[in-house]
């Protein structure tokens, strides 16, 4: 017997599992309609591969994955796709999503199946192929794409699979029912899992609340695989317990379990893969509870997934008038659901229509007394009663150093709360106020690193150019001396002064020309005086276009900033009075010219 | 049908703050039993009017602070915190001290930093302190015990000492620990020869009434009001304290470790004022540390101090540093390095 552990914390909340486990699996059958998000699963939603109107089979590829981190979405059974839009999913946020709708038509027609052979089965990456294509995501609650786990990548070398019966939340029993009934399956789908890890060891944990999935299981199992049974704790079903239950090791603040080098993967995970390798059968339903005083018939139903929940529910005998609330998933960690239109997906485990009676209405919150009781069920050994102080004062910095992140969400703190404060729901909205911040920050960082970085360009660009002008200096002056040799040697030529200021500095040989050219334009006067109106002329015109720019600009001028406006209005009188000038000499010249005349 | 949508979890558990005040109150009975039998009904009036001038006060406040008054008072806090503090204070007390008590428990403790779960320090013993230092005649006089009193007050006694003070003229006596304080001569062996007060252990009556809080205390342990570890922590060191200075019973001796358990408010400050979750630490290794700590202060105020009774001013001298510990013993959380500090 391989001794079991312990993990700080705990409750044990009535577990009302008797009345879902009266009945065998039974399936629920084919609805009228089919909703299947593309997002069953976390990671990329998949991508449609069929359009509104065309038919399809059981088993045939209705969206494809999109990316490494995704998977699949299947028909569960033939009918016509009536339409590709958004329609209410199951998710917290209680937003639509798309969703591919099938019309079903009853006759259930599929796609031969299409099993792996033992030749290409003995090919792993064929195998993780042909479980990323079946669409397999972990079934226990979180959904995700179980072939990104089987593949730890190079350097993460898996010591312990472990497959996860635990199911530790009140009223579910879809594990137990199919641990009792395929615990074939589950070895099967276990030994496929170990082929592609080669652990050191395979652990099944179980409750000890399951007796008759233990029997099964230890009856099922071979001698690579080991059956540990421990006491029944909520929430021992949690991966980061469950490790600690088994092997009495912690996975690293932040890390994943591979990082200690075990896998985790769910009993109906285990299943699926079996079912989806040996029978070549995608993932197109799975075993969901159907439970609380709400309904008349609990149970297990094999359910296609996207069957609306209310038709579900219908089947099961809800009644509609005692129903308060609809959770997907247990009454610790599930989530309620808006409107029953919602379809049973990947992560169903289970639906829950308690009675008031049965959960109550929470009542207003009191006081906080710090009795402590929430720190000695937190399964993540944290302070929940300070971390609901520093919530309530927004203290972000202080919430992170007493490992806010580290808070799985369990419920524990909130069960045992004497004052009835959801903890739970002050921790998740801090968890997202300081995630909204982070991205901020990271934000403004980007941002300040661009400008920077522009700050630096501009600054290495004013550099060359300094240096490429002092080269040319350099150049210049060279030459300079070089015919001042070479003028010292023949002796003959004067070397004007105004040419060689020009040739040390090209800024000094614009101005040269600049008043070169204006020289000329005063020289005009000894010129032809039609030359000289032509030329004023086009002076008078270039500097009125000078000057209507230079209004512009100060017209639409609106930095608010005194000195600037006040320069943009200074440059524009200078530019108009040297209109003014211009346009008096062309008058002149004209005069001058008609005098002639 | 109409869904209610609310955030996980959905389940609660059994236990409620006023179920948690309740029991509190519950398990004061074989301890306030002890108390009527030895020194007559007069705590029964002392709760009675205490709770009644806290219940008023309270409820004045919330209406104050534009707070629902009804929920709020069923909460029973202010009727626990009442309780204790009439408890702790001598019987036959007169209906003023009681008021004045109650007004400083209930206003300056609790209500002016915000109420239940707000105050720093535990509300009856800042209640008892205030009074201690400004009534300290009345303070301490306390009644003598069935046995060596020529006869215990009655009910009617009871309601006049605490109406018409003037009135009333009960027999008092000095408590073993003022007894055992101003001894400087004397063996033990003789003084508790020489004295029929100190009976066998804790006093004739007293050891009595520790030991029915005593019990209630273990019932409250039992089910799961409070944690071991600030009332243990806080008794091992108060015995470790008097078996080191015990000095073979001679003169100097600060008294057996018994006695120290079973005299005075020991079990009662154990059980019933250390263990207020508000004021206290709240990992169990800062449990360990402040009870131990409260229970190092008491015996050196109870041997150097000059009060009747420690555990008001130790048990408040701690609530100030009950942060300060907290800080300091942040349990390690899962998958965190030991002696990962932010």
């Amino acid at each position: 017997m391989r001794r079991v552990h312990t993990f700080h914390g705990g409750i044990h909340p009535p577990e009302h599992k008797a009345q879902s486990l009266q009945a065998p699996i039974q399936p629920a059958g084919i609805p009228p309609q089919l909703v299947l998000p593309l997002a069953q699963h976390i990671g990329a939603p998949a991508q449609p591969v069929v359009r509104a109107g065309q038919a399809v089979r059981g088993g045939e590829l209705l969206a494809e994955a999109d990316g490494f981190v995704s998977v699949p979405v299947h028909a569960p059974t033939s009918g016509t796709v009536s339409a590709i839009e958004e329609r209410p999913v199951p998710h917290p946020s209680g937003l639509s999503a798309p969703c591919i709708v099938i019309d079903t038509d009853g006759a259930d027609t599929w796609l031969p199946p299409a099993p792996l052979a033992a030749a290409e089965r003995a090919d792993q990456t064929r195998l993780r192929e042909c479980i990323q294509g079946a669409g397999i995501a972990g079934m226990g609650g979180a959904g995700f794409p179980t072939a990104v786990k089987l593949s730890p990548g190079p350097g993460k070398a898996i010591d312990t699979l472990i497959i996860n019966g635990t199911e530790c939340e009140p009223y579910i029993t879809a594990d137990d029912s199919l641990m009792r009934e395929r615990a074939g399956d589950i070895v099967a789908g276990t030994r496929i899992l170990a082929e592609l890890l080669a652990p050191r060891d395979i652990l099944i944990g179980v409750e000890d609340n399951k007796p008759e999935a233990i029997a099964a299981l230890q009856a099922a199992a071979d001698s690579t695989m080991e059956v540990v049974v421990f006491p029944t704790k909520y929430p021992s079903g949690g991966e980061k317990q469950l490790i600690e239950i088994l092997l009495g090791k912690q996975v690293p603040s932040g890390g994943i379990p591979a990082d200690i080098g075990v896998v985790c993967q769910n009993v109906g995970t285990a299943v699926a893969v079996h079912e989806a390798v040996a029978r070549g059968r995608p993932l197109v339903s799975r075993v969901t509870t159907v439970t609380g005083e709400a309904v008349t018939r609990p149970g297990n139903y094999e359910v296609l997934l996207g069957t609306p929940m209310g038709w579900l529910l219908e089947q099961a005998g809800v009644d509609p008038d005692r129903a308060r609330r609809l959770i997907m998933g247990g009454p610790m960690m599930g989530f309620s659901i808006p409107a029953p239109e919602c379809p049973v997906v990947k992560t169903t485990n289970c639906l829950l229509v308690p009675t008031e009676a049965e959960l109550p209405t929470p009542p207003p919150a009191q006081a906080c007394i710090r009795c402590g009781l929430c720190a000695e069920a937190c399964p993540a050994t944290l302070l929940p009663q300070q971390l609901y102080w520093f919530a309530r004062g927004k203290e972000y910095d202080k919430l992170e150093g007493h490992n806010l992140f580290d808070c799985i969400e369990c419920g524990a703190c909130s069960y045992v709360c004497p004052s009835h404060i959801p903890l739970v729901q002050y921790y998740r909205a801090s968890k997202a106020e300081i995630i909204a911040r982070r991205r901020e920050a990271e934000k403004a960082d980007h941002a300040r690193e661009r400008f920077e970085a522009r700050q630096a360009r501009m600054e290495r660009l004013a550099a060359e150019r300094e240096a490429k002008r002092a080269e040319r200096k350099k150049a210049a002056e060279a030459k300079a001396r070089a015919k001042a040799r070479a003028a010292a040697t023949e002796g003959a030529e004067t070397v004007d002064g105004a040419q060689a200021a020009a040739d040390e500095d090209p800024i000094q040989a614009a101005i040269e020309r600049a008043k070169a050219r204006k020289a000329a334009l005063a020289a005009g006067d000894a010129g032809e005086p039609a030359d000289r109106v032509a030329k004023l002329t086009a002076n008078v015109d270039a500097i009125a276009k000078r000057l209507a720019a230079a209004r512009e600009k100060l017209e639409s001028y609106d930095g608010g900033e005194a000195p600037v406006a006040e320069a943009l209005k200074r440059g524009v009188e200078k530019t108009a009075d040297k209109l003014a000038k211009a346009e008096a000499e062309l008058r002149e010249a004209r005069e001058g010219v008609s005098e002639e005349a | 049908m109409s869904l209610l949508r609310i955030t996980s979890p959905h389940a609660h558990g059994p236990l409620s703050t006023t179920r948690v005040m309740q029991t509190v109150l519950l398990a004061t009975l074989p301890g306030v039993a002890a108390l009527v039998w030895f020194f007559g009904p007069g705590v029964l009036v002392n709760i009675a009017v205490t709770s009644f001038f806290a219940i008023a006060f309270e409820a004045a406040v919330l209406k104050l602070r534009g707070r629902p008054v009804l929920r709020t008072l069923d909460d029973h806090s202010a009727v626990v915190t009442a309780t204790l503090l009439a408890i702790a204070l001598p019987p036959y007390a007169p209906w003023w001290l009681l008021a004045v008590g109650a007004a400083a428990s209930i206003l300056l403790a609790k209500q002016l930093y915000g109420g239940l779960g707000y105050n720093p320090f535990n509300p009856a013993m800042v209640g008892y302190v205030v009074l201690l230092i400004s009534f300290p005649v009345q303070m301490s006089t306390w009644a003598a015990p069935r046995g060596l009193a020529a006869e215990v007050p009655g009910l009617v006694d009871a309601l006049q000492a605490c109406f018409i003070p003037a009135s009333f003229d009960g027999a008092t006596m000095a408590t073993p620990l003022d007894i055992l304080r101003q001894n400087s001569d004397q063996s033990l062996a003789a003084l508790y020869a020489g004295t029929p007060q100190l009976g066998a252990w804790g006093g004739v009556g007293w050891q009595w009434v520790s030991l029915g809080f005593l019990a209630g205390g273990l019932w409250m342990l039992y089910r799961g009001i409070f944690t071991w570890h600030a009332p243990v922590a806080m008794l091992a060191a108060l015995a470790a304290l008097a078996a080191l200075f015990y000095d073979g019973g001679g003169p100097g001796s600060g008294g057996s470790p018994l006695f120290h358990l079973l005299s005075g408010a020991t079990m009662f400050g154990a059980f019933f004022i250390v263990t207020d979750p508000v004021s206290s630490a709240v990992s169990t290794r800062g449990r360990l540390i402040y009870g131990a700590l409260i229970g190092v202060l008491i015996y050196l105020i109870r041997t150097r101090g000059n009060y009747p009774d420690a555990v008001a001013f130790a048990v408040l001298i701690m609530n100030f540093a009950a942060p300060f510990i907290d800080y300091y013993t942040q349990p390690r959380s899962y998958g965190h390095a030991r002696g990962d500090r932010p």
